[in-house]
């Protein structure tokens, strides 16, 4: 009998042997060794083999010995994936590697346009799906340990403390060898190996057991034959649902575990493995397998009544007093258990720490896009790894310590493989069907996984929480919904149900969803990069530099930085490294200056994209054409701006020089109306200081010249106060600062007033017509004094410049349309025609300067009736100086309404 | 010393008061309103001084100068130049156009006389030098 204590040496000697191998097989692939041992096939064929769990191991035997021949489609399933499905996994695995896949949730989301939510719930998912898988295993170690501590009386057995134990030391593995660095590629040489080698111990432990019953027991394999054919196991009928059903679940768990999509595709070196692995890997199953029936049959027939076949491996040895092989069949079995739980354990912590953990991480401390690559974050990426690690290892533990252990182990395998399986139509989805969508994707797996739980996880499970009334009679006495028998579908297996409802429910959903939904942008451009991954990435062996490469290079680099340039910069590099030449061989180093020296033309995102597409043959990938595609933005809305701004320059640029011109024009009109004033105000100075000085200088002068010159003096005196007037008039009427007095008038009273101011004092009699019926008609609403100062100083000028005879005037009055003219004729020649256009101009003279008017007069007129909404104007063709007043209507028209 | 003089300015006032001033002096002045034929009028006169308003009707004193300096008779006849307008450029141009005094509007009466007697000394000391003898016979008239 061998003692729990002998059974705790062997188990802490061989896991540091597994942890002595992991840290051996990370040094040296820190060195850079040993690649053609640990970069071979058969690691990769071995490292598949955690598709072997503890439920394989112990849970094919009593499988067997429940339902006979039925445990071989576990086995089938992968193995038709393997030989049938291989180039479908190659895809999966160059997909894997061109878009630098962590998980199966990162390929998910990633092939559905990089969606948060997908990767959240296919994460959520599997760790549903696992978590009691994880318990799985725990279980089995602890059965397996019961079993030695039966055989050991003096000790007692502490059955909570050694799994409590166990799933410490195995969280402590996996956070040693998986979360020591972050690698880009996400490998994990020493975890690999380990798992090799534990795929080595169980297939010998289990192959050891097996001829020890087939030779040992049996006595030879006629023998072996002849005893199983009379074993319940020869009896067993084969249930063709059932063998469908879990053979199809095998399958598709097979590639959507998250663990074997972690050793089959993030760890997979070259995808030239997949060829070795798809004949070695089914091989290893079958040689695993081989022994299952054998042991079966023997235990059922050997072992007492009631003996758990779940352990036969163990118990068939033990009670042969074979205690070496027992010992050796319980490491097959702990390394079963321990190799999936740290695999499981790495996988699931990859996608919580990725796609829960750091996403929260990153909103809450705000540091989103720059901090990205700061060995600040990959701390943090470390740390949330970690304790991933531990969360899923408790949670492991939790459920493990809530089930109790009870639930025969394959139950709870197939239950777990069919939850997963439910990711299988996404993921080939995306794989081969480009109109897949996110949507799509989403809906599939919320039908599937609702499903499942609901038909079989909550049922079988969680038992307790479906009475029993709800499972024979529905929910609310709906029989159509009860849990296992959907839709009046009776008398099918559980797991058959389960998978028949929940997968072609699942598929039409993912189907009809994604042709009805519309997909953004880069979930087409990931469609295409996933499923025709073979058409632009690289095969494999691609990744190794050449000279040819380098001409590539130099080609490329010519094309961007002139050849001059790009000769000087290839051949520093080639003095640097020392090499032959005549080009510089295409090293980490010299590509990194390189793409340096190309991004500084070009844009980082199109250097980093054309020399990975030369070097490495790869993919440009979406990020990298995202990027480009950002660059490129980037720069078309800068020279747009550009482009906006020069505009806006030339623009500016214009309105100035159109505002200086107006400047020099308005500082041209200024000087020359000041010249003008000047010339104005200097004149009749000049007169008065000339007399002034006379009178001063001149005593003898005769008292008639003296009131002569005195008179002059003071005309002149009131011409000046005349001008300064008409300034200040004009000066107010033109800034627009005049208030207007509105008030209402007849227009012959205004009129009369005009006359009367007019023609005061004046020496020479005008003779006035005026048309006294159409002017009692008129009533003016205005200025009426304004009006006057116009009309006034219009009789002015007839009074001064009429040259006919005996001069008249002839005021007339007439009503257009919108308003009211005042036509104002003398009978003299007028003004001669090329005055006309100039007469209400500023200092306009038609007549000498005898009339003593500074030319101001019309001027001020004009400005008049402009400010009162109207006009005046010269009247061409009439016989004599004509001039029209015109007044509209407005201020009327206004009072009435 | 004094002789005849043409002054063409359309300013009645000022005309006035210049007549009046060189008339006290002994000359014999002759006033005329309009730039139009003011070159005929100075022609018919042939006076020892034209005075000159910038700014004339129908044609301006600028041109009236130019219209003389053209005459060989005239060659050496003072021009004074009035105006009211007080800008530099005018100055220059009238310089250019042979104006022998340049004045600007308003002036002092003692202004006025004193570049008249300077204008006509220059004139006679000049003329003195070429034709001699001619000066008692003005003189005397």
């Amino acid at each position: 009998m061998t003692s729990l204590n002998l059974l705790a040496l062997v188990s802490i000697g061989y896991v540091a042997i597994l942890f002595s191998v992991a840290f051996w097989a990370d040094r040296m692939a820190l060195r850079g060794r040993g690649a053609w041992f640990m970069g071979s096939p058969l690691i990769y064929t071995l490292s598949l083999s955690i598709y072997c769990t503890a439920w394989t191991f112990y849970g094919a035997v009593g499988y067997a010995a429940r339902s006979g021949m039925e445990y071989v489609t576990i086995y089938l399933g992968p193995t038709l994936v393997m030989i049938g499905w291989w180039w479908g996994l190659r895809k999966l695995v160059r997909v894997g590697r061109s878009q630098r896949i962590s998980s199966i949730a990162d390929l998910l989301s990633a092939r559905y346009g990089k969606s948060n939510v997908l990767a959240i719930s296919v994460t959520v998912l599997a760790v549903v799906g696992v978590t009691p898988y994880i318990a799985l295993q725990l279980q089995s170690i602890t059965l397996s340990v019961s079993i030695f501590a039966e055989a050991d009386p003096t000790r007692s057995y502490n059955e909570a403390g050694t799994v409590f134990w166990i799933a410490t030391g195995l969280a402590c593995f996996a956070i040693l060898f998986g979360t020591r660095n972050l690698n880009a590629n996400e490998r994990h040489h020493g975890v690999v190996m380990a798992v090799a080698m534990e795929a080595v111990v169980k297939l010998v432990a289990l192959l050891a057991v097996g001829i020890f019953v087939v030779w040992g027991l049996a006595g030879g394999v006629d023998a072996a034959l002849t005893r199983i054919d009379q074993s319940p196991i020869g009896q067993w009928q084969v249930q063709g649902g059932r063998w469908v059903a879990i053979t199809f679940v095998a399958a598709a768990a097979f590639v959507c575990l998250p663990r074997m999509f972690q050793v089959m595709v993030v760890e997979n070196e070259d995808e030239r493995h997949l060829r070795t692995a798809a004949w070695a890997f089914p091989l290893y199953l079958l040689l695993i397998s081989i022994f299952v029936v054998p042991i079966a049959a023997l235990g059922l027939e050997l072992l007492p009544e009631g003996a758990n076949p779940d352990l036969f491996v163990l118990t068939l040895p033990l009670s042969q007093g074979q205690n070496g092989l027992a010992m050796l069949s319980f490491l097959g079995g702990f390394s079963s258990a321990t190799s999936m739980v740290i695999v499981a354990a790495m996988s699931l912590s990859t996608m919580v720490s990725n796609h829960i953990v750091m996403p929260i991480w990153l909103r809450s401390t705000g540091a989103f896009g720059g901090a990205s690559v700061s060995g600040d974050v990959r701390t943090v990426v470390l740390m949330a790894r970690r304790f991933s690690i531990a969360a899923v290892m408790a949670l492991g533990y939790a459920y493990y310590q809530i089930s109790g252990g009870g639930a025969a182990l394959a139950a709870i395998g197939l239950i777990s493989f069919s939850g997963i399986s439910q990711i299988l139509p996404a993921l080939v989805g995306g794989l081969f069907w480009r109109g897949a969508t996110r949507a799509g994707a989403l809906a599939g797996l919320a039908v599937g996984f609702g499903l499942w739980a609901y038909t079989l996880l909550l049922p079988e499970v969680a038992g307790g929480l479906f009475s029993t009334q709800m499972l024979e009679h529905g929910p609310f006495g709906l029989s159509w919904l009860r849990p296992q028998a959907l839709f009046g579908v009776e008398g099918l297996d559980p797991i058959v149900h389960c998978v028949l409802w929940s997968m072609s429910l699942n598929v039409a959903a993912f189907c009809i969803v994604s042709v009805i939904s519309f997909p953004s942008p880069l979930e087409r451009l990931q469609g295409v990069q996933f499923v025709h991954v073979f058409d632009h990435s690289a095969g494999p062996g691609g990744w190794t530099g050449s000279v040819a490469q380098s001409e590539d290079l130099m080609v490329m680099s010519q094309r961007i930085l002139g050849p001059e340039e790009a000769q000087a910069f290839f051949q520093r590099a080639l003095d640097r490294q020392g090499g032959p030449g005549p080009l510089p061989e295409p090293t980490p180093e010299f590509l990194e200056q390189l793409e340096r020296e190309l991004s500084s033309s070009i844009g980082a995102a199109a250097a980093h994209a054309m020399i990975g597409q030369i070097v490495s043959g790869a993919a440009v990938s979406v990020e990298d054409l995202l990027a480009v595609a950002d660059e490129s933005a980037q720069l078309l809305e800068y020279s747009s701006r550009l482009e906006a701004q020069s505009q806006e320059l030339s623009r500016t640029a214009r309105k100035l020089r159109e505002t200086n011109q107006k400047l020099t024009q308005l500082s041209e009109q200024k000087d020359a109306f000041l010249s003008q004033v000047s010339h104005e105000l200097r004149t009749p100075m000049t007169s008065v200081r000339a007399f002034s000085e006379i009178l001063r200088d001149q005593p003898d002068l005769s008292d008639a010249d003296q009131r002569k010159y005195a008179s002059i003096i003071h005309d002149e005196a009131l011409r000046l106060t005349r001008l300064l007037n008409d300034l200040l008039d004009l000066s107010v009427l033109e800034s627009g600062e005049v208030t207007l007095n509105q008030s209402r008038r007849g227009l012959s009273e205004v009129l009369d007033h005009a006359l009367a101011s007019a023609l005061a004092g004046a020496d020479r009699k005008l003779l006035v017509h005026r048309d006294a019926t159409a002017e009692a008609m008129i009533e003016l609403d205005t200025d009426v004094d304004r009006l006057a100062q116009v009309f006034i100083n219009l009789i002015a000028n007839a009074q001064k410049y009429c040259d006919a005879d005996r001069p008249e005037l002839r005021i007339d009055v007439s009503q257009a349309v919108d308003a009211l003219h005042i036509d104002l004729r003398d009978n003299g020649t007028g003004i001669p025609a090329e005055f006309q256009g100039v007469i209400f101009e500023k200092f306009s003279r038609v007549t000498p300067e005898r009339a003593g008017g500074a030319g101001l007069g019309l001027a001020i007129c004009r400005e008049i009736m402009h400010r009162l909404g109207g006009d005046v104007a010269y009247l061409p063709g009439a016989s004599g100086a004509a001039f029209r007043v015109t007044l509209p209507y407005m201020a009327k028209i206004e009072e009435i309404r | 010393m004094t002789g005849r003089v043409v002054l063409v300015e359309d300013e009645a006032n000022i005309a006035e008061a210049i007549r009046f001033l060189l008339s006290r002096e002994g000359w014999q002045v002759e006033v005329h309103g309009d730039g139009h034929d003011a070159l005929e009028v100075i022609m018919a006169a042939a006076p020892d001084l034209v005075i000159l308003d910038l700014m004339l009707p129908g044609k301006s004193g600028m041109e009236i100068t130019r219209e003389i300096r053209e005459m060989q008779a005239f060659a050496d006849l003072p021009i004074l130049m009035l105006t009211a307008r007080g800008q530099v450029k005018d100055r220059e141009m009238a310089e250019r156009a042979g104006v022998t005094r340049f004045m600007t509007k308003p002036f002092s009466n003692t202004e006025v006389l004193t570049a008249v007697r300077d204008l006509n000394a220059q004139a006679q000391q000049a003329r003195g030098g070429a034709v001699a003898g001619r000066d008692p016979v003005r003189d005397a008239g």
